[in-house]
């Protein structure tokens, strides 16, 4: 099935109008970098930050800059397959391969590479934003309970106002036998343990 | 129990913090970035009254910039492609940086305030020349338009929207165009060059339509260097070939006179080959010769007269016009350890309109170029601002005696960096100014906490990010206990080291080494590497670190070496010698002698090896280990590899008991019509290797082939060397090999057919991790090779192990053929690579992340368990407990996990991981154009307490803890009280 796809998407390119011009072998790649400006932005796609967009052709080879309007052209380009990769800081583009023909007049075929989706125009869109910072969670009672801290705090709590009341609902008989018990091996109880029970 | 308990605390820790990455208010607590632009090769200032100053820059590193006049910062810039050298720039309407770049075929034109681009336009021509953009606007029609000669063909082209009004085409064949001048006021151009060499010509052109008007030339019997110097608007000054007959040539009203006149009348001593520097100036101009700077005056028909005449280096700028009909012009000389700023106007030579001295930096060695500008001062006279480029590539601003701003441009060209410690911490030393007392450390604790909870006005947040980026401790020049502090020793191009602190990336020192400065012995220097010469520790403890830096006089890999001694902790040069051998390779060796120097082989074009420091102690120490040195070559061109161990002491040379020869002890001839080489890669010298065993899933053990002579060599189609596109899939293979170099035993070779280069690949333990382009699909590609030793496999017996009889204990060596297995994946990755890393850690124990240098000039992480040829589609249980990711078909892209976050480092060359004293934690260095350091924890910071660790909420929970006990105790008091009672 995967192999059918892009056959498909080819024949549906052919149709496509053709959007390069030039002459001899030489041709010209005209494109688009549309960045949706909506509310969801993040400061990045500011008119000011379009000018740090770069389209680069075969890693680098080419670099060339963005019009106010997101056009960009590559000049004097040979027939054959191209790579195009788009350099935006906020922004994943999928590098796009563009076969250049050399026997219809540098007619333009276009397909993302990450997921093969084939173009009808040189128009790159970013796939998605890209966040490069963890967003700091607001402060929440829950956040400081789970902290190591709280945690520590918690256990002692717990173990200091859940453990009388444990055995508070041990059988009375019982009760006095641990209590005995644990006399006669002389474990000392906690008020002995500070210095203040020593005064006792 | 204790190992148990402290994997537990690891994960509990591990758990609560899930992510690798920086939240926002983190910048700038590890990391650091600079910006730079490189040696400035033209620049236009930009000084209208509205608006702020400014000075648009062209540099040799095709960068475009703007640059703030008052403090030397950066506006905009951009960085053009590797091809797009800047031919020319300037500013059109006072709004557009108007810059022609690739030969003359690209003009654009950008926004000056904030570097949009505005319009692009391609320029084509019949044959390739000289690209000529005319500085001076034309205004045509209300049109202001940009006249530029490129490629055989005079355009004119709208400055509002870049679009050609008319072209004109100078198609014959010899014709080598060398000015396009247009007399200001006049409707015409003219355009002046020469055919054939010896023929001069000139083409009067209406400048509304491109027609022309009138073409005139004239032969002379001699031949032209090229270069012609600009006298007035119709008057030309040429040297012809020899370099000794100077030619006025006149073309008042289309007619051309000329006159011939040999420079060894206008001077007395004979000059040699003189030049034409400087072509802008009216009424005069000057020639260079190997001794001196001669300036020369035209007077009326043809008629020379030698203004001045001096042997100091000096400096010309352009000529500027100060007010109507007015210019002036720019000389910086040198003078001991300052330089002499004077502006004369062009019509007198004797008079000054500044004469300005300023004390310069000796480690900034000569001036290279001066550009001027001019202002109104308050009382209507002019004054002059200049902004100078050193030798070193710095520029500075020089403004009323003194220099404003200086910017170490130099950075953006190095070449080689590593690093030293800095020194320790002395008793006696104060630190007192840089240690808070107690109460500040508290009121700065509670001011954090307060963060943390959210209660903070934003005084108290701005306070808090504050305290944070400015803490003293990252910036001492001690050592410290983590090894986070260090210095960064930066070799650039210019031939300069600088210091740079990792703390805050400040300049500690900076030195222009002397020993590879210009010099009669040494025309042409060129800087190449820089190794570690001294590293003291232990027993040599008061010496200081020293580094080595390797130079050689000239291109050619057999020109003579030139070796340099710096001293680490103050960038002073204490040694250098001049050699008498040429250096092909340097190999540092794995001994030092007493005093810590390390031992190392230079090895010449002729295949001798020299052993370095020569003294009689490394002879003796490397006497012992002589058989134990190995080295290899590789031959890019023929495709051969070769290996080479020492033979005996230099025959040819009975002296020198330092010198070497070598014996080839194995070859690998690669077929040069199917294999050409494209990358190397070996393992890191420094690298450790914690464990050589691999457990795996289901309790068994795998043994890493782990050996240091190991290489990496990536082959490709020679059909397919060149760009992504130029081949079909089917004629093109990449061939990849892991070699032994001691042995030359090839221990893996694979093929990836139809893919190309170019490779990028990392070598580190048992794995080599590399990228390269995948032609049927596309896409770019990773593949990991990991390496087994398949020979220590059989130790699971456990009965042998009982008897003893095993091989565990048997050093890794070379010489034993070990039987190695390979496991090979590859995967998709997204970006192109501009280069790749690993992390470096100092034991080896933390786990390792690929450190990927991204055609956007982002550094990303990416994590080793991505690349493991044990990934499958899914997992058993207990592969899935090892750790094992499922298999997918590319490789992901976390946008948090790039460690360069949201900055760029433009120009991205390398990336170099330093380990730090704390195992979890490496140092990352990228450098380009720009530099930025970062510390990187790989898999947390799990040794040692975040810097977000509040210990005011540590000290909350034992007041909570400490109050509880007590109420807990009254409780029970009263309890056993009640209890006696009853």
């Amino acid at each position: 099935m995967a192999a059918v796809t892009p056959l498909l998407l080819l024949l549906l390119l052919s149709s496509a109008p053709s959007f390069s011009s030039g002459s001899r072998n030489a041709y010209n790649i005209n494109g688009r970098v549309k960045i949706p400006q909506g509310p969801g932005t993040k400061g990045y796609a500011l008119p000011g930050r379009m000018s740090n967009v770069k389209v680069l052709l075969n890693g680098g080879q080419n670099i060339t800059f963005l019009r106010p309007d997101g056009y960009f052209s590559f000049h004097n380009i040979p027939a054959g397959t191209h790579l195009i990769e788009v350099s935006a800081i906020g922004y994943f583009f999928s590098p796009v391969r563009v076969d250049v023909s050399a026997r219809n007049l540098g007619k333009v075929q276009a397909a993302l590479t990450e997921n093969r989706k084939g173009l009808s125009e040189l128009v790159l869109e970013p796939l998605r934003e890209e966040q490069y910072y963890e967003i700091r969670e607001p402060f929440s009672i829950m956040s400081l309970l789970k902290s190591p801290m709280g945690l520590m705090v918690g256990f002692m709590l717990a173990v200091a106002f859940l453990m009388p009341k444990l055995v508070e609902n041990m059988d009375p008989e019982e009760m006095r036998r641990a209590q005995e018990e644990m006399r006669s091996q002389g474990v000392p109880s906690l008020s002995s343990l500070l210095p203040g029970g020593a005064m006792n | 129990m204790a190992i148990m308990s402290f994997i537990f605390v690891f994960f509990f820790f591990s758990s609560l913090q899930p992510i690798l990455s920086l939240y926002e208010d983190q910048v700038g607590l590890m990391d650091w970035h600079q910006q730079y632009i490189g040696k400035v090769k033209q620049a236009v200032f930009h000084t209208h009254k509205t608006g702020r100053k400014r000075v648009v820059a062209s540099t040799e590193q095709n960068i475009i910039a703007t640059l703030d006049l008052r403090r030397g910062e950066i506006f905009w810039r951009h960085v053009l492609g590797p091809n797009d050298v800047v031919d020319g720039i300037d500013i059109a309407l006072g709004k557009y940086v108007i810059t022609l770049s690739s030969g003359g075929s690209i003009l654009r034109a950008w926004n000056l305030p904030d570097g949009q681009m505005v319009w692009e336009s391609s320029l084509h021509g019949p044959k390739h020349s000289k690209p000529l953009l005319l500085t001076r606007n034309l205004i045509i029609e209300k049109d202001n338009v940009l006249i530029v000669f490129s490629n055989g063909r005079l355009n004119a082209v709208s400055c509002i929207d870049g679009e050609v009004l008319w072209k004109k085409d100078f198609e014959e064949e010899s014709l080598e165009v060398q000015q396009v001048i247009q007399p200001p006021g006049s409707g015409f151009i003219y355009v002046l060059g020469f055919a054939a060499s010896s023929q001069f010509e000139m083409y009067k052109i209406n400048a509304k339509n491109g027609e022309l008007l009138k073409h005139e030339s004239t032969a002379f019997s001699g031949r032209f260097t090229g270069e012609v110097s600009l006298v007035s608007s119709e008057t030309v000054v040429a040297l012809d070939s020899t370099g000794s007959i100077l030619l006025t040539i006149s073309f008042h009203n289309g007619k051309i006179s000329s006159q011939q006149t040999p420079v060894s009348n206008l001077l007395e001593d004979s000059p040699g080959l003189a030049v034409i520097i400087h072509p802008s100036v009216t009424g005069i101009f000057a020639i260079k010769t190997d001794a001196a700077t001669i300036f020369i005056r035209v007077i009326g028909e043809g008629k020379l007269e030698v203004v001045e005449k001096t042997n100091h280096e000096t400096v010309v700028s352009d000529a500027l016009s100060i007010s109507e009909g007015q210019q002036a012009f720019a000389l910086v000389q040198h003078a001991g350890s300052s330089i002499h700023l004077t502006v004369k106007p062009a019509h007198d030579w004797d008079s000054n309109l500044l004469k300005e001295s300023i004390k310069m930096d000796q480690q900034r060695g000569f001036v290279h170029k001066v550009f001027i500008n001019n202002y109104i001062r308050t009382d209507r006279s002019h004054g002059f601002r200049a902004l100078i480029v050193m030798e070193d590539h710095s520029l500075l601003l020089l403004q009323q005696g003194a220099i404003v701003w200086s910017r170490e441009d130099g950075l953006a060209s190095i070449i080689d960096v590593t690093t030293s410690e800095l020194p320790v911490e002395k008793a006696g030393v104060s630190v007192a100014k840089v240690e808070l007392n107690l109460f500040e450390w508290l009121k700065g604790h509670v001011l954090k906490l307060k963060g943390t909870l959210m209660l903070a006005t934003p005084e108290d947040i701005a306070a808090i990010q504050h305290m944070r980026l400015k803490s003293s401790e990252k910036s001492k020049m001690t050592r410290d206990h983590n090894g986070f502090r260090k210095l960064l020793i930066a070799l650039t191009r210019a031939g300069k080291l600088f210091g740079l602190h990792t703390g805050d990336g400040r300049i500690v020192w900076s030195h222009l080494l002397q020993s590879l400065h210009k010099s009669e012995s040494c025309r042409q220097p060129i800087v190449l590497n820089l190794y570690q010469w001294q590293v003291p520790h232990h027993h040599a403890l008061d010496e200081n670190p020293s580094v080595l830096v390797v130079g050689r006089c000239g291109p050619s890999s057999d020109a003579l070496g030139v070796l340099s001694l710096v001293d680490s902790y103050t960038g002073k040069e204490f040694s250098s010698l001049s050699l008498v051998h040429s250096v092909a390779q340097v190999i540092p060796l794995p001994y030092t002698d007493s005093t810590e120097q390390r031992l190392h082989l230079l090895i010449d074009a002729d295949k001798h090896a020299h052993l370095y420091p020569k003294t009689p102690e490394a002879i003796d120490s490397f006497q012992s280990e002589f058989s134990n040195v190995y080295w290899y070559s590789v031959d890019d061109d023929n495709g051969i590899i070769k290996g080479y161990a020492l033979k005996t002491k230099c025959s040819s040379n009975v002296a020198d008991e330092f010198c070497f020869d070598s014996r080839e002890l194995w070859s690998i001839v690669l077929p040069s019509e199917s294999e050409k080489i494209i990358t190397t890669a070996t393992r890191k010298l420094n690298e450790a290797v914690h464990t050589q065993a691999k457990l795996i899933a289901d309790q068994d053990v795998m043994y890493k082939y782990i050996s240091s002579n190991l290489l990496f060599v990536a082959t490709v189609a020679p059909k397919a060397s060149g760009e992504i596109g130029s081949v079909t899939p089917e004629e093109s293979w990449l061939v990849v090999y892991l070699i032994d170099t001691v042995t030359g035993r090839v221990l893996h070779r694979m093929t990836h057919h139809g893919s190309q280069g170019p490779v990028q690949a990392v070598l580190s333990e048992n794995w080599v991790v590399y990228h390269y382009f995948n032609l049927r699909a596309h896409r770019y590609e990773m593949s990991v090779i990991e390496i087994y030793d398949q020979s220590r496999a059989d130790n699971k017996d456990v009965w042998k192990l009982v008897v003893g009889n095993h091989n565990l204990t048997s050093p890794v060596s070379s010489y034993s053929r070990a039987e190695v297995i390979t496991k090979s994946q590859s995967y998709f990755f997204t970006h192109s690579l501009k280069a790749i890393a690993v992390t470096l850690t100092v034991k080896g124990i933390t786990s390792k992340q690929l450190l990927i240098g991204t055609i956007g000039d982002q550094v990303l992480a990416l994590d080793k368990r991505f690349l493991d040829p044990r990934r499958s589609v899914n997992p058993t249980q207990a592969e899935r407990e090892e750790g094992i990711i499922p298999l997918t078909d590319s490789l992901p892209i976390i946008p948090q996990s790039y460690i360069t976050h949201s900055l760029r480092v433009e120009g991205l060359q390398s990336i170099i991981t330093v380990a730090a004293k704390l195992e979890s934690t490496t140092l990352v260095f990228a450098h380009g154009l720009d530099l930025f350091f970062t510390h990187y924890a790989p898999s947390r910071t799990y040794d040692s307490l975040t810097e977000d660790f509040s210990y005011a909420l540590l000290l909350i929970t034992i007041v909570v803890l400490v109050a509880a006990i007590f109420v807990t105790w009254i409780l029970s008091q009263r309890k056993e009280l009640q209890d006696r009672w009853r």
